[in-house]
């Protein structure tokens, strides 16, 4: 990374030691003193956001983990049974994690095909003209409020699933699977179709100059270089489609068991989440619960992220030559 | 000869068969955005109208309009934007113009790429937790703010680094070439040619503020009120949860439809407005720059 400070801080320094003597000394010693106190609150600016999510990972544990002095931890995760509000309340949360991986796996089967299809087009396909249109709107995709489709999935679509497929409920995983899948998109479409665009272009060009076909190049040069960054965007893609809130709450059903068949209610951890939590009295077991699934939120969308990450450094396209 | 040219033909057939099926992709994906627009603009627009937006609701939610809920919102994202820009052009300095390769950049970087993936709901607790109950700011209008604020910050981070960027390095080594220091550089030539791509990247951040509703059901926001907030600490309504509310939890949820999807549209118009505004101005600002 080019810092054009680098060499200037050098020769400041330099210059400070040189001249060791007098008002001047003391004034730019001064001036360098301030200069370091304000590069220092800068560094700290800089690691503030690593404070925030050291705060939400104690805050988190410190109220979710009470919790565990009534259930047990294999209890907790295991059980198949999530009643809060019984007397005995049950806590089992396999139900909720099932359904979170549910409509999860579902979104991200339709929202990859999509995506990346989305991106190829962007990337191979279109003319200027035509990208510089498509790419805002992919991205206005991505700033549609989630309450939004939640309420579409909910008021319009779920109504039309019911009557089509005379199912019991058009509020499943499937409905629910295909608005996240909408949010998904944008993420796997703009991160795919960077990786697209960073694969050295002499590749392409030494491609085509030997005669093979733009869809031979892209597939045996291009695709293979892009790999890891379209990964990356498919693990994001995921990671925001599992910790979406208000599509799941709104339009998955609600029913906390294990879903049979794609058109089963089911209820995803933040669903569960956003639902009781209102209802839950400050500091009880039910509301320790409640932590204690965004914890399990937290640290599955987390594992995501940290797989992405090492995804996106562990195949990185260096120059041409790591092909 | 001939195989070869039949060849040649099928390998050309494939290929156009290959960005059939691209197209079709994105005709799926825009397909849903635009039909999702305008059957809302369609349903919607009819419950639009003056009192919509200026009154408060009537009649246990079924009549009346928004403003509360509007006014809410607006004070929400403008709480969130004061946390979130200072912090986040701050860190986006130090990214730019101060930071060098090493374990602290490392560290920097990871936080604030997880900070990003955090989900929202996990924020709203995190805020139920440390500002709702550990700052003892209540249920108000303070800790809903701080919330979307933090939530923001890697949206408002990645905006201000992208504009600070943008300025050459030519202006920075004429600015210590004439002597300055380097913050009197960031202060007096780097900020200020950065400051639009902040403001038009941070408006990304607010139209995400605006539309978040799971960080501020436990932090904010209450399903009805009539007077607007007069202190920080006050509960405020707020579109995206309004919306839900009617949704979800009415008791004449049939009868409220028309104000819900004028609810749905007020806050579609507002989220993609701004949107639409910083994505524009954006793309004009890569295109011509000034320098």
């Amino acid at each position: 990374m080019l810092n054009p400070f680098s060499g200037q801080a050098l020769a400041h320094k330099g210059l400070g030691r040189l001249t060791s003597a007098g008002i001047m000394n003391r004034r730019k010693r001064t001036s360098t003193e301030r200069e370091v106190i304000i590069r220092r609150f800068f560094v700290a600016a800089g690691l503030f956001s690593l404070v925030v999510m050291t705060l939400i990972v104690l805050f988190l544990f410190a109220e979710g983990i009470g919790l565990f002095r009534t259930v047990s931890v294999s209890d907790f995760l295991l059980g198949t049974a999530w009643y809060p509000t019984y007397d005995p309340p049950d806590f089992g949360v396999l139900p909720l994690i099932v359904g979170s991986a549910a409509v999860t796996l579902l979104s991200s089967l339709i929202a990859v095909p999509l995506g990346v299809g989305t991106a190829l087009y962007l990337a191979e396909v279109a003319g200027d003209r035509t990208r510089e249109i498509l790419k805002p709107a992919v991205e206005l995709l991505a700033s549609l409020p989630s309450v939004v489709l939640g309420f579409v999935g909910m008021v319009v679509l779920a109504p039309l699933m019911q009557q089509w497929w005379d199912i019991p409920t058009g509020l499943n995983v499937f409905n629910a699977s295909l608005m996240l899948a909408l949010m998904a998109i944008p993420t796997i479409a703009s991160i795919s179709e960077d990786a697209l665009h960073a694969v050295p272009r002499e590749l392409n060009e030494a491609s085509l100059a030997l005669g093979a076909t733009r869809w031979e190049t892209l597939t045996r040069v291009q695709l293979p270089g892009a790999l890891s960054g379209i990964g990356t965007g498919v693990i994001l893609g995921m990671s925001r489609a599992m910790g979406e809130t208000m599509v799941v709450l709104m339009v998955a059903g609600g029913a906390a068991q294990i879903p049979g068949s794609i058109f089963d209610s089911v209820r995803p951890l933040p669903a569960s989440i956003a639902a009781e939590m209102g209802e839950t009295p400050f500091g009880s077991e039910h509301y320790h619960a409640l932590f204690a699934i965004g914890m399990v939120l937290f640290l599955m969308t987390l594992a995501f992220n940290l797989v992405a990450a090492w995804f996106s450094r562990r195949f990185q396209q260096k120059g041409a030559a790591t092909l | 000869m001939s195989q070869d040219r039949r060849m040649l033909f099928w390998r050309r057939a494939r290929q156009e068969m290959a960005f059939l099926v691209f197209r079709l992709a994105v005709l799926v994906v825009l397909g849903a955005l635009g039909g999702i627009l305008l059957y809302v603009l369609i349903q919607g627009a009819g419950a639009i109208s003056w009192e919509f937006l200026t009154a408060a609701p009537r009649d246990s939610m079924t009549k009346g309009g928004i403003f509360p809920a509007l006014m809410g919102t607006l004070y929400l994202t403008l709480g969130a934007v004061l946390v979130a820009l200072p912090l986040g052009v701050a860190a986006a300095v130090y990214l730019s113009e101060y930071a060098t390769e090493g374990r602290v950049l490392r560290l920097v970087r990871l936080g604030i790429a997880n900070l990003a993936g955090v989900p929202s709901v996990v924020f709203g607790l995190f805020g139920l937790a440390l500002f709702v109950g550990y700052f003892k700011l209540g249920i108000s209008l303070a800790a809903g703010s701080l919330t979307l604020g933090l939530l923001i910050l890697p949206t408002v981070i990645g905006a201000a680094e992208e504009a600070l960027r943008q300025v050459p390095g030519t202006f920075r080594e004429a600015s210590l070439g004439l002597g300055a220091t380097r913050w009197q550089t960031i202060r007096k030539v780097v900020l200020p040619a950065a400051l639009p791509g902040i403001l038009t990247g941070s408006i990304l951040g607010v139209g995400r503020a605006a539309g978040e509703t799971a960080p501020i059901m436990f932090t904010a926001a209450t399903f009805f009120t009539l007077r607007l907030p007069s202190s920080p600490l006050d509960q405020v309504m707020a579109l995206p949860y309004h919306i839900y509310v009617l949704a979800t939890a009415g008791t004449h949820i049939a009868q409220t439809r028309p104000l819900q999807y004028g609810t749905v549209l007020v806050l579609i118009s507002l989220v993609l407005g701004l949107s639409l505004i910083a994505i524009v101005i954006r793309s004009r600002m890569r295109r011509h720059k000034k320098w």
